[in-house]
């Protein structure tokens, strides 16, 4: 008995807690109790995963005892189990968050009780979509992780979050209906859903139909993921939700998106055929997402288009298909994870301690809340990819392999990303300017709450309490403990990007994934229209 | 692999009306769009399992190719639920939207159009450092030079808020429902 075998738990512990939590729904202290400790023994289980699989391999579990390629099989591999921690970590944190916040708002604000279901079943979807073997199953997953995130932006019903939310709705539909045609197309052209066996059956598609099917899957992926032209919908749903649910969702919800283009250009369609258009997309997306950022006020809309724009970054890894890009871009996904959700995070806690998240009206708040200040800087920093964090890290490793593939194209896109790091870090400066170093005198429309007099909090009658109830310990608390993990893995970095790079080696070999779930004897097919000569540069550098 | 026109012909009709109604602006057509599409989409897989056989219990004397592919079915099972509890979340937000604005259209976001309609011109970073530098900015506002600059109306230290003045240091709380002058004390007056 293998650890491996208790992979399936990943997604059925979250299930198991968002029923016993609805079954509480009128006990709140429980609720919160069971859903954090569950959320935490899933933490704990996908870290002994991570554990397993950190040296290499691959391992998959045939669910209700059905052989592949006929049954559904999970297939836990370092990439899945990496993404797998750093989403359930992140996710127990903004859990953490959600609940301090309902604590200190004394659960009124909107209906917190269906919170904790909806919050649960979407880390079951998000842990369902990364352990797939099956693309079916990848679909069901993309639909659990969906529907429960319809609900949260829209939680509480007001009139922002419903117009914010039909827009979301309709979109992520169209993106699902589309991934669900390419589906049937694939089990069409192949008679095959299971992801291993698309790997051999695929590849003797004549050209046009494999390109049909895979700018199908990259288009329905795209979407989720907001990669350029179809990244509209994101800055526009994003900031209305409640902070802890933007947080999440940016966190998680586009990184889903990239992890299944990430299986889709290895496991499924391998090679280069599309990867001249991947490359101009990330450029595009980093350039107009930052863009995008330079021109807003509201901190939330700013922090959406910067989500967007380092999308762009992860794209750029995953179109160059070489070992060191392609482990570079696994490296950025777990760090822009962290980081992107803990600036949600810091912007929730602006707008509880400033009154509001628009950069008109705050001002001053390195002065009123120093913690809160720190709170932002680092992830801030990070972000921006100042050395050392690991932000710089990823990035410096993105340049590199593309400095490594030196192509024009790909030296337009290391140009690129130099530049949106530049703008990302204009645009924090700007926040950070503004929000915390201008006196709130000069704020356009100051918030009142700034304008009180600071002697209040010293001297007054409620002194050294303004900051409790404004910034709860528990909200602060799980803040700082992303951060935390942020910067963690700017001092992990090594032995994580040694995982990194040996995961997209793996990946693009493709032949440990095929063996695991269908057995040694599976033929791996070699990979079409690759260059001569590439295919030993990228083992070299593999090892 | 053969395919019945018919449901072909269907589908594709499904299709052309679905995408037709996706690009209204009332939600309804939008939805009852999504739902033609998830439909054709089924439609689709149902099409992928070849011509339609006998049921799939397995029976030693029947070869195998006449029997049809139970996958695709319970692939389209599954769908079917999904599209049905999505048909039934844009009722409820569709019927939400109509509660409160009245309006079963797609609405614009303002905050989008606000920033689209800014200038790109910065009042903080790109303007003249004024020569005036008076430590008292409220008599700034009142003096007439200032409130021509400003563009605000009222003067003497008011802002318009709507049809009625407020003054200036309460403006921005005058935008933000709930922090309005109600309760002077900041931090909303804990104990």
């Amino acid at each position: 008995m293998n650890i491996t075998s208790f992979a399936p738990l990943a997604v059925v512990l979250p299930i198991l807690g968002a029923a016993l939590t609805f079954l509480l729904i009128r006990y709140p202290r429980a609720q919160r109790a069971v859903s954090i400790s569950l959320l935490a023994l899933t933490l704990l289980l996908e870290c002994w995963l991570l554990a397993s699989v950190w040296d290499g391999g691959t391992a998959s579990v045939d669910l209700g005892g059905w052989a592949p390629p006929w049954g559904i099989v999970l297939v836990v591999d370092q990439f899945s189990s990496l993404m797998l921690v750093v989403s359930s970590a992140v996710s127990l944190a903004v859990l953490i968050y959600a609940t301090g916040q309902g604590m200190a708002d004394g659960d009124r604000d909107a209906p917190v009780s269906i919170f904790h279901p909806t919050y649960l079943i979407l880390v079951a979807g998000v842990s369902n979509a990364f352990l797939s073997g099956d693309l079916f199953n990848l679909y069901v997953g993309f639909e659990i992780l969906l529907t429960a995130s319809y609900v949260l932006i829209t939680l509480g019903g007001t009139g922002p979050r419903i117009r914010a939310g039909v827009t979301y709705v309709v979109v992520s539909v169209v993106s699902s209906v589309l991934f669900l045609i390419a589906i049937a197309m694939i089990y069409g052209a192949t008679g095959t859903i299971n992801m291993a066996d698309l790997a051999i059956k695929l590849g003797d598609l004549d050209q046009g139909t494999r390109t049909l099917l895979h700018v199908m899957l990259l288009v329905a992926f795209g979407i989720k993921a907001a990669v350029f032209p179809l990244s509209f919908w994101l800055p526009d749903s994003y900031p209305t939700a409640p902070a802890p649910v933007t947080a999440v969702f940016a966190g998680l919800l586009t990184k889903v998106g990239v992890y299944a283009m990430v299986r889709t250009e290895t496991l499924l369609f391998p090679g280069d055929a599309l990867n001249t258009p991947l490359m101009v997309a990330a450029l595009l997306t980093m350039v107009v997402g930052i863009l995008g950022a330079l021109a807003q006020s509201d901190i939330k809309r700013l922090l959406s288009f910067t989500l967007v724009s380092h999308i762009g970054y992860m794209v750029f890894g995953l179109a160059m298909s070489t070992v060191t890009g392609l482990g570079a871009a696994v490296f950025y996904v777990a760090h822009h994870i962290t980081i992107q959700t803990s600036l949600f995070l810091v912007t929730g806690l602006i707008e509880r301690r400033g009154g509001s998240s628009s950069m008109d009206r705050v001002a001053g708040l390195a002065k009123l809340s120093p913690v809160l200040a720190v709170l932002f800087f680092i992830p801030a920093m990070n972000l921006a990819g100042i050395p050392p964090f690991s932000g710089f890290l990823g990035k410096l490793g993105l340049l590199q392999a593309g400095v490594e593939l030196g192509t024009p194209l790909a030296y337009a896109l290391v140009i690129g990303g130099v530049l949106t790091s530049l703008l990302t870090l204009l645009a924090i400066a700007r926040v950070w300017n503004r929000a915390f170093w201008r006196k709130p005198q000069d704020a356009e429309h100051p918030d009142p709450v700034l304008l009180a007099e600071p002697g209040d909090s010293l001297t007054g009658d409620r002194a050294g309490k303004s900051n409790v109830t404004l910034l709860p310990r528990t909200m602060v608390g799980s803040t700082l403990g992303l951060v935390v993990f942020g910067v963690a893995l700017t001092v992990f970095a090594g032995p994580l990007f040694r995982v990194a790079d040996q995961s997209a080696a793996e990946m693009l070999d493709r032949s440990s994934y095929i063996h695991a779930v269908l057995g040694e004897d599976a033929p791996v097919p070699p990979v079409p229209g690759t260059v001569q000569g590439q295919q030993p540069a990228q083992q070299g550098s593999g090892k | 692999m053969s395919v019945n026109l018919t449901l072909l012909t269907v589908m594709g009709a499904l299709y052309a009306c679905g995408i037709y109604l996706l690009l209204e602006r009332s939600l309804t057509r939008v939805l009852l769009g999504l739902m033609l599409l998830t439909n054709a989409t089924n439609l689709l897989i149902l099409a992928t399992g070849g011509y339609a056989g006998l049921a799939p219990i397995f029976d030693k004397s029947i070869p195998a190719e006449n029997y049809s592919d139970p996958l695709p079915q319970a692939l389209i099972l599954t769908s079917i639920v999904i599209s049905f509890a999505v048909t039934a979340f844009m009722l409820g937000i569709i019927y939400r939207t109509w509660v409160l604005a009245r309006q079963d259209e797609i609405q614009d976001d303002a905050e989008d159009r606000r920033v689209a309609e800014t200038p790109s011109f910065d009042a903080e970073d790109d303007s003249v450092i004024p020569v005036e530098t008076s430590e008292f900015p409220l008599a700034m506002t009142g003096s007439p030079a200032a409130a021509a600059a400003t563009g605000r109306a009222g003067g003497a230290g008011t802002v318009m808020s709507g049809d009625r003045p407020v003054p200036a240091d309460r403006a921005a709380s005058e935008e933000q429902p709930g922090s309005l002058t109600v309760d002077p004390r900041p931090e909303g007056g804990g104990k």
